[in-house]
């Protein structure tokens, strides 16, 4: 099955950038040269050839580790994603220990005293962040903290890489995790509360209160895991979403993360970068939600069983 | 079937979903954001009849004005009326909106309940198909075929945006479906000689119609965070047509300068989602449908 879906999405990124128009013979060599170059250049880059051997020239390479070199940049479509995927993976882990170190407690605060004034208070915020796209949060974080507060490394164009200067690099991936930490938080707050609100309900934590157990023991120990299941179902498939849609803070901030990089790679009709990264996005999103599926049945092991 | 609790059954299932549904109130804020979603529509519908400034209007002699009387929001980095752009570019998202979730929704909708409903090698065929469309990043298949699909145009944006809704569409759809598929008043109007036809417009439409809603209103305003983030691609409809997307992305530039350039448009789209979210979730607490399920 995952590999079945793997091979259809190879098919699917290869025959999308293909049949759209789009002529990377044009950007290497600019509008004005003669067909006679481009036919050579066509030929040299194996263009000429039927659209279903190009697939499997390139699939027979990708199984054998080998993205290929793209036309435009000459560099090789591996070494562009290595550099690239790191980015994404550490805006993804700070943004994710944020969003639940802030979920996790706030949820059972509210989950305690449900309609509570606290409770109000954290459910109207979450719903009006709820309300608000990552790109928005971004701009009203550049302009309070890198324009009116100064910060350094925060504003677009500012990114600094781990090896430089660790610092630097955290102020700047702190603007976009803390806006994809936002738009997590709300939904892991807004599941995790719901479930906490359900779970408390049940007899064995009136026996266990009953038995005199503290309810902070009673959090921890009995309500928090059985609540957690649609709790990782929804992280996987968030944290998959980010991967697959982060770019538009990428892209405002000029963070050359994987984003960027397809962005700036459509915009040249650099096709083997897009369809390496669009492979390699893909599969990260399938393993992803294959490993928080693995989490579930871990927390809940009826899962597995049914 | 003549066991005589079967009928009781019957008789509590329809009081659960008809009667008390109506006693509940949906309260004040509810018909608030129905009253604002309803005034952004006519705004975008009236426009042109408004005595609103021309939005393309460059006034040199009030650039980057803050709010006035005579410019409500004041006036950009070209001396065009904020006020106005923002009405005229409620059009884009709205228009973009609706006519995606009517793709979305005319071809997903009919498919999903069919297959829920028929079963057996058309919803095996189907499903598979959908969920291998759903394994496919949507929002990268967007932008690339938005980018390469030139010259630009509403339409366009339209019809691939619509299409990505499809197989969403059809997945929520035909999960409410199969849901009320083989509950006992379905059954019951079979054994009565129900057509198919019949079973699924008077028996099973009714009960998926509020899921249906629901997941109707998170997808306008998927689709309307989905402009603005088109925009900022340069993806959206071509400038100097405004659209809340391209009025946030312009901001940019003069962000130091005038940062009420970002706030207003930022503003008028988040208060368009969260009246959206907010009848969805009224919506949704009203019928008694669970979040996870959308």
């Amino acid at each position: 099955m995952l590999i079945g879906v793997v091979f259809v999405i190879t098919v699917g990124a290869f025959y999308l950038i293909h049949l759209l128009p789009g002529d990377p013979a044009a950007v290497i060599l600019g509008t004005g040269d003669s067909p006679a170059n481009r036919a050579k250049l066509y030929r040299q880059l194996g263009l000429n050839k039927p659209i279903i051997e190009q697939y499997f020239v390139w699939i027979k390479n990708v199984i054998r580790g080998n993205l290929g070199t793209s036309f435009i940049s000459e560099t090789s479509v591996w070494s562009t994603i290595k550099a690239a995927l790191p980015i994404d993976v550490e805006m993804i882990i700070i943004s994710q220990i944020l969003a639940f170190a802030f979920a996790i407690p706030t949820a059972m605060r509210s989950a305690r005293k449900p309609d509570g004034i606290l409770d109000r208070i954290l459910s109207a915020g979450s719903f009006t962040l709820l309300s608000v796209p990552s790109f928005v949060l971004i701009v009203v974080l550049v302009l309070v903290v890198a324009i009116k507060l100064g910060v350094p490394h925060t504003g677009p164009s500012s990114y600094v890489s781990l090896s430089a200067d660790w610092i630097g690099n955290l102020e700047s991936m702190a603007l976009p995790s803390i806006t994809l930490a936002i738009g997590s938080y709300v939904v892991y707050y807004r599941v995790l509360r719901s479930d906490l609100i359900a779970t408390l309900q049940e007899e064995y934590i009136t026996m266990a209160r009953s038995k005199g157990i503290s309810s902070r023991r009673i959090m921890w120990r009995h309500a928090f895991r059985p609540s957690t299941v649609a709790l990782l179902g929804t992280a996987g498939v968030n944290i998959g979403g980010l991967l697959a849609g982060g770019f538009i803070v990428q892209f405002i901030l000029a963070i050359p993360g994987l984003g960027y990089q397809l962005i700036a790679a459509i915009g040249r009709s650099d096709y083997l970068v897009v369809q390496g990264i669009v492979l390699v996005v893909s599969v990260g999103v399938i393993l992803i939600n294959f490993a928080f599926d693995f989490a579930t049945n871990l927390v809940d092991p009826r899962i597995s069983r049914e | 079937m003549s066991n005589p609790n079967f009928l009781n059954e019957l008789v509590e299932e329809a009081s659960v979903h008809t009667q008390p549904l109506r006693k509940r109130r949906l309260g004040f804020l509810f018909w608030l954001c129905v009253g604002w979603i309803a005034l952004n529509i006519l705004g975008a519908i009236f426009a042109n009849l408004l005595p609103l400034i021309n939005p393309l209007f460059q006034n040199y002699n009030v650039v980057n004005a803050g709010p006035s009387l005579h410019h409500l929001l004041g006036t950009d980095d070209l001396g065009r009326d904020i006020f106005s752009r923002i009405v005229f570019g409620s059009r884009v998202s709205i228009e973009v909106s609706l006519g995606a979730m009517l793709i979305g929704f005319g071809i997903g909708a009919p498919l999903g309940m069919l297959a829920a409903y028929r079963r057996g090698t058309f919803d095996a065929v189907l499903s598979t198909v959908m969920y291998v469309f759903l394994a496919f990043p949507a929002i990268i298949a967007t932008i690339a075929v938005l980018s390469f699909w030139t010259p630009r145009s509403l339409l366009k944006i339209i019809v691939v945006v619509g299409i990505a809704a499809i197989p969403l569409v059809y997945r929520v759809i035909r999960g409410a479906t199969l849901n009320f598929a083989t509950r006992d008043f379905v059954v019951a109007a079979k054994v009565q000689g129900a057509t198919d036809r019949r079973i699924l417009m008077k028996e099973l439409l009714p009960n998926v119609a509020p899921i249906g809603v629901s997941f109707l209103l998170v997808g306008i305003a998927t689709v309307v965070t989905l402009e603005g983030a088109l925009a900022f691609l340069g993806l959206s409809v071509n400038p100097p047509t405004p659209s809340w997307g391209n009025m946030i992305n312009e901001s940019l530039a003069n962000l130091q300068v005038n940062p009420w350039l970002a706030i207003f448009p930022s503003a008028a789209m988040c208060l368009f989602l969260l009246s959206l979210n907010f009848i969805g979730d009224r919506l949704r607490s009203h019928y008694d449908i669970s979040e996870i399920k959308l």
